[in-house]
């Protein structure tokens, strides 16, 4: 992989200007967090001190599942708007004049979804925890929340999680024709990775550092699958023409 | 080098073309974009892109400026051969303006230009973008939201950005599309200018007045090229000479009064006052003309060589081609 860290920097800087400028992705950004955080804090507060051990467990489950939500749909809602709404916008054509690479631009669109999302998790994570050692009227949480299965889960699996759902958004983004649609089949598609942190968080499966790891090391494989993936199927012809390259080799625009 | 009816070389000259074009198709599955285009472009030269809309003007910028990649053919833009592994050393020193600028609207002129200028790799890019701004007279809406800018505007702030990277050659697809008057002039004195500074530019345009000011040579375009050379190159192989005659009345005996040894090839009047004259040297035939008119004791009003238009020879050229008329 060919980087060149000035256009690197170009890309990222000018993404991160764009989506501080777009009041519909801040506005994702802002209110699902707050949605998805709004029941597991409701929950933990309402909680008495006698209940039995296994529903706190249940709650520090849930809240965590739904934490790991956040790293999923904030990047999908980013990234599904990437390359869509370059083209929607006509900017498209202009960027892949330039002599940046394929690597460049999926990186730099990558590294500005990546970054608030996962900054998102983990402050609000952070808040969490915070909240249910200060004002949870049962001390349980606060302790079924800080378990080391659980901490790792939620600092390996946020940015992991992000990654893929990253690489689904701008999969999408490529192919899709339509801003809103590209975000509804992002979302729907970055979600299936949520299914084994659900049976882990729900306790199906019995929540380890070990499992969490293991889990941690296929996330990972699969968001490298899927960045190659995604750099294979970033076809400049059919981005611009709507046309696959087809015959000889392709001068690739951004390779 | 053109594969047209009446290709012609460039203008002389011992450095190496900026374009060379051989052959180059391109297909999308069983629609052809454009066949068999062979041109050159020599440094420093206005070179004019003309054609009918789906002519496959467009594409072809696109494939040299390594966009799409060719069905066949080959090409050197700017000294490098048109290769899959040569994209990013072509698009580094060439630019491209679409006929949509592509302008971040949430972006001000200058946040647009300073990405721009990074994706060219330019160290300390602020004199640069000030002076593409200067050049587009937008010096003092640097700090202006792009999408709170007129489209003449936008389109000035998108021919900055083509001069960021001080490129060898510029694509300008319809550059002063959706300009006024005098925004397009000033568009005509940048061309101008860069001509002067020994940029080549390669101009796609609707605008047949603007080719024939600007361009030192026109392409036409429909599919397949159709002619490429100088304007005036063109109009001798497609029309003969002539001379507009305006007299105060009809004349009683046009045949007798043309054929006195005036040199008059043929004529046809379209009013009864106003006849057009073929003439195989006008310099010669004109003052015999007059002689004989005034002799016959006919008022003369004007007399003049007919000048065909760029318009003229891109019309004739393309009603020849049935599948334009289909168009």
């Amino acid at each position: 992989m060919r980087l060149d860290a000035g256009r690197l920097r170009a890309m990222i800087h000018k993404e991160f200007r764009v989506l501080l400028r777009n009041r519909f992705i801040i506005g994702t950004m802002a209110v699902l967090p707050l949605i998805f955080l709004a029941t597991p804090m409701i929950e933990i507060f309402r909680l008495s001190p006698g209940v039995p051990a296994i529903v706190v467990q249940r709650l520090a489950g849930s809240t965590f599942l739904l934490l790991l939500v956040i790293p999923v749909i904030v990047p999908a809602a980013i990234s599904a708007y990437s390359v869509v709404g370059e083209r929607e916008q006509g900017t498209l054509e202009p960027l892949l004049t330039t002599p940046l690479r394929r690597e460049e631009l999926l990186l730099g669109k990558a590294v500005a979804a990546f970054v608030p999302s996962v900054a998102i998790s983990y402050l609000l994570f952070v808040l969490v925890i915070v909240c249910a050692q200060l004002f949870a009227s049962n001390p349980a949480v606060a302790s079924a929340l800080v378990q080391s299965s659980q901490l790792v889960g939620e600092f390996l699996f946020a940015p992991l999680l992000a990654g893929w759902s990253i690489w689904v958004g701008i999969a999408v983004s490529s192919r899709a024709s339509d801003v809103r649609v590209a975000q509804q089949l992002g979302t729907l598609a970055s979600l299936p990775p949520l299914v084994v942190v659900a049976l882990i968080d729900l306790q199906i499966l019995t929540p380890s550092v070990g499992l969490a790891l293991v889990f941690g090391l296929v996330l990972l494989i699969a968001d490298v699958l899927m960045y190659r993936v995604v750099s294979g199927m970033f076809d400049r012809e059919r981005l611009l023409t709507g046309a696959p390259t087809r015959g000889r080799r392709s001068h690739s625009p951004v390779a | 080098m053109a594969s047209g009816r009446s290709g012609t070389s460039p203008r002389p000259t011992a450095a190496p073309p900026a374009l060379e074009v051989n052959h180059l198709t391109k297909r999308f599955g069983e629609r052809l974009a454009f066949e068999d285009v062979s041109f050159t472009v020599s440094p420093g030269e206005v070179f004019g892109f003309l054609g009918p809309n789906g002519a496959g003007k467009t594409t072809t910028v696109r494939t040299l400026g390594t966009l799409i990649a060719p069905t066949s053919g080959s090409a050197v833009v700017a000294g490098i051969p048109l290769t899959a592994d040569n994209g990013t050393e072509i698009r580094q020193r060439i630019s491209i303006m679409p006929e949509n600028p592509g302008l971040y609207l949430r972006l001000t002129v200058i946040e647009n230009l300073e990405l721009f200028a990074g994706l060219y790799g330019l160290r300390n890019p602020r004199p640069r973008i000030d002076q593409a701004l200067e050049a587009v007279n937008l010096g003092a809406r640097g700090r202006d939201l792009c999408g709170s800018l007129s489209k003449g505007l936008r389109q000035r702030v998108g021919l900055a950005r083509a001069l960021l990277s001080n490129p060898e050659i510029m694509f300008l697809d319809e550059p002063t599309s959706g300009l006024d008057p005098v925004a397009a002039r000033e568009v005509h004195d940048l061309i101008n200018e860069l001509r002067r500074r020994g940029v080549t530019v390669f101009l796609t345009t609707h605008r047949l007045e603007e080719a024939e000011r600007l361009c030192d040579r026109v392409a036409i375009l429909n599919t397949r090229l159709r002619s490429v050379g100088r304007t005036e190159e063109l109009r001798e192989s497609l029309f003969s000479r002539s001379l507009a005659v305006e007299t105060a009345t009809p004349l009683e005996a046009p045949d007798v009064i043309f054929k006195q040894g005036t040199g008059v090839e043929g004529w046809r009047s379209d009013d009864p006052t106003h006849y057009v004259l073929n003439v195989s040297d006008p310099r010669v035939a004109a003052p015999a003309i007059i002689r004989a008119l005034v002799a016959a004791g006919v008022d003369v009003i004007s007399i003049a060589e007919a000048r065909h238009s760029l318009e003229d020879v891109y019309l004739e050229l393309i009603d020849e081609d049935p599948e334009a008329a289909s168009r």
